[in-house]
């Protein structure tokens, strides 16, 4: 049949040579490669103790930021919930009240949040969407769970930790890719 | 003997439109539609003296008519300039006029907070429209920009004077629409604002109506603030009996809570039928209204997001595929997520939820 391409290799179907029908040495030839891997270098790690760094545009679970005051960036604006192709985010809104000023950043603010970690493809496009600076994709994944209630996130689970009240743990979420970026 | 009403030729952008005399060029190239239409701010067709206020629809008159071909030595406003006899028009053919335009909508943005994430028109705001058409990526202001006191309008109406763009809609709609007009525009200049002078809520019938008729967010429905985005709501046509309007509204809902009635709204965003404030801010169940389907959306419009006009709900196969049997384990979204808990009503709320609102729900689970 004629080719189309010459890319498909034709196979010679031809009866097993003397040297080959031994097996042998094919079996050697083998099994050295599976026992050179012993003294080669390990390339897993122990994961929870060891991590790898990730790449500058690892895309992980949502982080709903603060400002240098520690109050809530997100004004429920639902840009995030329609740039999400997933549809992964909903909210509510409430209007701040007179007293809530170190609470949230402006009038309005979201007084639920919630992403659906299992509808989410981490895409990030609802970081992309924010107008005001409020969510962001960390360097963390979700941890696995046996009900789908667990990757159901609201805001206790997304809102960054306080970051003059818990300095420690905002520095932390804030991750690597800040410190590397400090460093410098 | 009624007179012969004299037709007249005009060209806008190379199209040719026949219109009755006394006709403004806006109408003419409105009659034509599509993109040779001059956006507009302030002129409102069902507002006498409107318009020649926000200067968006200038246009270039290349040809003052047939008598006198001289051309119009300045840009002119379109929503104010009659039509002549083979009078030519330029619109989106003429560099000047987009320029000009341009020059505006910087202007109409400089004092602009640009609150769009929490202002509740975003969506189905015409300066946003205006400013994604023609505006630039940033302001080259450098000053602060004007702040006012805050005005309380009653429970019905909050004003921002920030976003507002001064095109006198809403004074006019109090004066033609409603039977008492108790606010205005004070002062001059750089301090003009819309307010009542001595502190007092607007409540007359029909004054509702300043809200659609607000090209921006400045006037919006208080009894709407903050409960939804304009996109994630279904607009819905709808209408019932009412001794004072014509009770045909557009419901805004979110599942089955009416969140927010306004009036039917033409292509050019402008009211249809006037309606009541009953209608309006005090029936905001659904057994209130008849309905009659969805409404239509453009689909340039964000609010067709939601593709509510041709949806097609799917229907449940699982007992289809399984012989009848109904699945065993089902879970109730409510159990899981705390977003649209059907424990709180957030149509009942007159005015915007706040915080204990959504506390209160969550110490009853």
């Amino acid at each position: 049949m004629a080719q189309l391409t010459n890319r498909a290799k034709i196979l010679a179907q031809k009866p097993l040579t003397f040297w080959e029908s031994l097996y042998l040495p094919a079996i050697f030839k083998g099994m050295a490669i599976t026992f050179g891997h012993m003294f080669k270098k390990k390339p897993t790690i122990n994961y929870p103790e060891q991590k790898r760094p990730f790449s500058s545009v690892f895309r992980g679970l949502h982080v709903l930021n603060r400002d240098e005051a520690g109050r809530e960036n997100c004004t429920a604006c639902g840009l995030c919930a329609v740039a999400c192709p997933a549809e992964a985010i909903t909210m509510e809104a409430a209007e701040r009240q007179p007293g809530e000023e170190n609470l949230y950043r402006e009038e309005k603010y979201a007084a639920k949040y919630e992403i659906n970690m299992l509808r989410c493809i981490f895409c990030g496009l609802c970081e992309e969407a924010c107008p005001k600076d409020a969510i962001y994709l960390s360097e963390t994944f979700a941890p696995s769970d046996f009900t789908r209630k667990g990757f159901i996130y609201g805001k206790e689970n997304l809102l960054i930790p306080h970051p003059v009240m818990e300095k420690e743990k905002f520095e932390m979420a804030r991750g690597q890719r800040e410190q590397q970026i400090k460093n410098k | 003997m009624a007179e012969e009403i004299k037709k007249m030729k005009v060209t806008i952008d190379n199209i040719t439109v026949e219109v009755p005399q006394g006709t403004t060029i806006l109408q003419a190239a409105r009659m034509i539609g599509g993109d040779v239409v001059p956006p507009a701010m302030c002129y409102y067709t069902k507002l006498q003296g409107s318009g020649g206020k926000c200067r968006t629809c200038l246009v270039e008159v290349s040809k003052g008519s047939e008598a006198d071909p001289r051309p119009m030595p300045k840009l002119v406003a379109s929503c104010r300039t009659g039509v002549m006899d083979g009078m030519e028009v330029k619109n989106i053919t003429s560099p000047k006029v987009l320029d000009a335009r341009n020059g505006v909508v910087e202007f109409l943005l400089l004092n602009h907070p640009l609150d769009c994430p929490i202002c509740d028109q975003a969506g189905e705001c015409h300066l946003q429209d205006l400013g994604y058409e023609h505006g630039k990526e940033a302001t080259r202001y450098e000053f602060k920009r004007r702040t006012f006191e805050k005005h309380d309008l009653g429970p019905y109406i909050q004003l921002h004077m920030t976003r507002c763009i001064l095109c006198y809609r809403c004074v006019y709609t109090a004066d033609q629409v409603s039977n008492k007009r108790v606010h205005g525009i004070l002062s001059r200049g750089d301090h003009a604002e819309i307010a009542t002078y001595i502190e007092k809520s607007l409540d007359n019938d029909f004054i509702g109506n300043v809200i659609d008729v607000c090209p921006v967010g400045a006037l919006t429905d208080k009894t709407f603030r903050f409960k939804n985005r304009v996109w994630f709501t279904k607009p819905v046509n709808a209408h019932r009996e009412c001794k004072c309007c014509s009770g045909k509204v557009t419901l805004w809902q979110r599942g089955e809570e009416v969140l927010r009635v306004t009036a039917r709204k033409d292509q050019w965003g402008e009211v249809e039928d006037w309606i009541c404030n009953e209608c309006r801010f005090e029936k905001k169940k659904v057994s209130d209204w008849v309905i009659e389907g969805p409404t239509h959306v453009s689909r340039h419009s964000v609010i067709s997001q939601g593709h509510y006009e041709k949806l097609n709900r799917p229907t449940e196969t699982f007992s289809k595929v399984h012989d009848g049997r109904k699945p065993k384990l089902l879970m109730d979204i409510h159990s899981v997520s705390e977003v649209n808990d059907p424990s709180i009503d957030l149509s009942a709320i007159n005015g915007p939820a706040t915080g204990k609102v959504f506390e209160q729900s969550k110490k009853q689970a």
